[in-house]
């Protein structure tokens, strides 16, 4: 198994009802998930906003500690590691981000950005590395001099996939990757992750409120609703079959472009 | 003119005369819904930003016309045209929390159109925007008057900002990506509730987004764009039939639907790409003769 969670509880201080004097009350994001993801599955987590999807990824990654129940990553206990704990692994799980205007250093070159984290964890032969990255994610090597605004939509969440991939790591958590781009070159990144999860034998979390991408990349779905898991199943029978009143509803609201969906 | 905005020929360009919209020509009548649908860049957003005289500063109408309740806003001077558009049309933004005060009460911010634009005394405004808010079906209307953006969730600020644009009973109603920060619930209650809204005043409605299952929920007539020309005008049953452009073929085929079991994704495919690049060449060609 990549991933053991149980009864996962997260919560977090309301600054907005904060008291001028004392505590904050806590708002429950989490409300005791439990899970697996064996080595090699594609998961989706789809969700409305709102429904702790990204607190669930972020608290995979221990980008947040949980307040309750218990993650083990390949075997090993990282609910309440330290920092200090949890840096020999970080190298093993990453993470690529939603926006990568905002999750690209404006003023590194891409060379940099994928080198930066190799280096961290003491890499050798950076460029060796930066190189092979950018290959496996179709992208010409002379991008390595480019600086992010340069780059189209398409080609940055790239440069934010070949971050990750650098350090092969174990698994990846693909927060919402798609969700700015256009039609076209969000098929050509669905296609790219799809087949690097294949090559390199990846285990892949990919949070998405759109349950058509989800289709087209995951084997398995983790349907969240205000915090609590309300499906999980194989792709195709969440589609053939939904369980959940909430899945059937997502489904149900998802414009096709076909005029003559009965959509209401 | 037929239509209650008609476009015609319109091209804007940068300063340094690269074109931005190619000889745009699009029509929408009253009660219509038409849509503008491209790429990012495809210069969606600038045909309703032209016709609502906010384009950025960077870029200017070189040439065409903008026909608006039968008056050509380009042959108008700065001060009429202004008068002229803020009598007619209005705006439903992208992000509802950019286009909210965050530091003043939704209250004010509704009324105000009316009171310094129309000239309405602040008692009549504040009425028209209760009922308002009741048409967009926000429940405890009162409170939410007083209520500042950051109560709100998106959803209602989104009906918020739907209410503001109904207000003064505009003629045209330019609606750029209403949906896009909104989750797909959220989204299919605003949709239908801008339909609502657009029939119930029979609205003409510019209908801008990137997303094809929208246009084909919203929508009578659409226009693709690429690179800022038009390369399909189509009335949408036949649109989703039989697409003519490759273009526009590519784009439907670039989209995921979840009834699709096999889920393949084709994007844009490079001989198409080629195909229209060349297309919007030779149109620059023939322009500048």
């Amino acid at each position: 198994m990549m991933y053991e969670i149980r009864d996962l509880h997260l919560s977090l201080p309301d600054m907005t009802r904060k008291p001028l004097l004392g505590a904050a009350p806590r708002i429950e994001i989490l409300k005791g998930l439990s899970f697996d993801v064996p080595k090699g599955a594609v998961l989706g987590i789809v969700g409305g906003s709102g429904s702790g999807k990204s607190t669930l990824g972020r608290a995979m990654l221990r980008l947040l500690e949980p307040t309750g129940g218990s993650i083990h990553f390949a075997g090993t206990d990282i609910t309440h590691r330290t920092e200090d704990q949890l840096r020999g692994m970080r190298q093993r799980f990453q993470m690529i981000f939603q926006d990568p205007m905002s999750s690209l250093n404006p003023r590194r070159r891409v060379g940099g950005i994928i080198a930066g984290p190799l280096r961290l964890h003491g890499m050798d032969g950076l460029t060796a590395r930066v190189n092979e990255a950018l290959d496996m994610v179709g992208l010409p090597q002379n991008f390595a001099q480019r600086y992010p605004h340069e780059l189209s939509g398409g080609q940055r969440q790239r440069v934010g996939i070949a971050r990750a991939v650098a350090l092969r790591p174990d698994f990846i958590l693909a927060d919402e990757i798609v969700s700015g781009l256009d039609v076209s070159s969000q098929a050509q990144v669905l296609n790219l992750l799809g087949n690097l999860v294949k090559d390199l034998g990846l285990t892949l979390a990919f949070i998405s409120h759109d349950l058509s991408v989800i289709r087209r990349l995951c084997n398995r779905v983790l349907v969240l609703h205000n915090g609590e898991i309300v499906e999980e199943s194989e792709t195709a029978t969440l589609f053939d079959a939904p369980q959940a009143a909430y899945t059937r509803e997502l489904l149900a609201a998802i414009p096709l472009p076909d005029p003559y969906q009965p959509w209401g | 003119m037929s239509g209650y905005l008609s476009i015609r020929n319109l091209t804007v360009c940068l300063k340094s005369g690269a074109p931005i919209l190619r000889s745009v020509s699009l029509t929408v009548s009253a009660g219509q819904v038409h849509g503008l649908v491209g790429e990012s860049g495809a210069g969606k957003s600038m045909i309703g930003k032209a016709v609502l005289g906010t384009l950025p500063r960077a870029l200017h109408v070189t040439s065409g016309e903008i026909w608006l309740d039968g008056v050509n806003l380009l042959s108008l001077s700065q001060t009429e045209r202004r008068k002229q558009i803020g009598a007619t049309a209005a705006l439903i933004p992208q992000d509802p929390l950019t286009a909210l005060n965050p530091s003043k009460r939704i209250g004010p911010q509704i009324t105000r159109r009316l009171v310094d634009i129309l000239g309405w005394s602040k008692t009549k405004a504040q009425q028209r925007a209760l009922e308002l808010l009741d048409e967009v079906h926000i429940p405890n209307a009162t409170r939410v008057m007083r209520s500042y953006p950051h109560e709100l969730s998106g959803g209602m600020r989104q009906r918020i900002l739907i209410a503001s644009a109904f207000a003064a009973e505009p003629k045209l109603i330019i609606a750029d990506e209403p949906t896009t920060a909104l989750d797909v619930t959220v989204q299919k209650q605003i949709l239908r509730l801008i339909a609502e809204m657009q029939q119930r005043h029979d609205t003409a409605l510019l209908f801008v987004t990137h997303d094809l299952g929208v246009v084909s929920k919203v929508c009578d007539t659409l226009s693709v764009l690429y690179a800022g020309k038009v390369v399909e005008d189509a009335q949408m049953n036949r649109f989703f039939m039989r697409p003519i452009h490759p273009y526009s073929a590519a784009l439907l085929a670039a989209t995921p639907t979840y009834t699709d079991p096999t889920g393949s994704l084709t994007p844009v495919p490079e001989h198409v790409i080629e195909y229209v690049e060349k297309e919007v060449a030779e149109h620059d060609v023939r322009a500048a003769r």
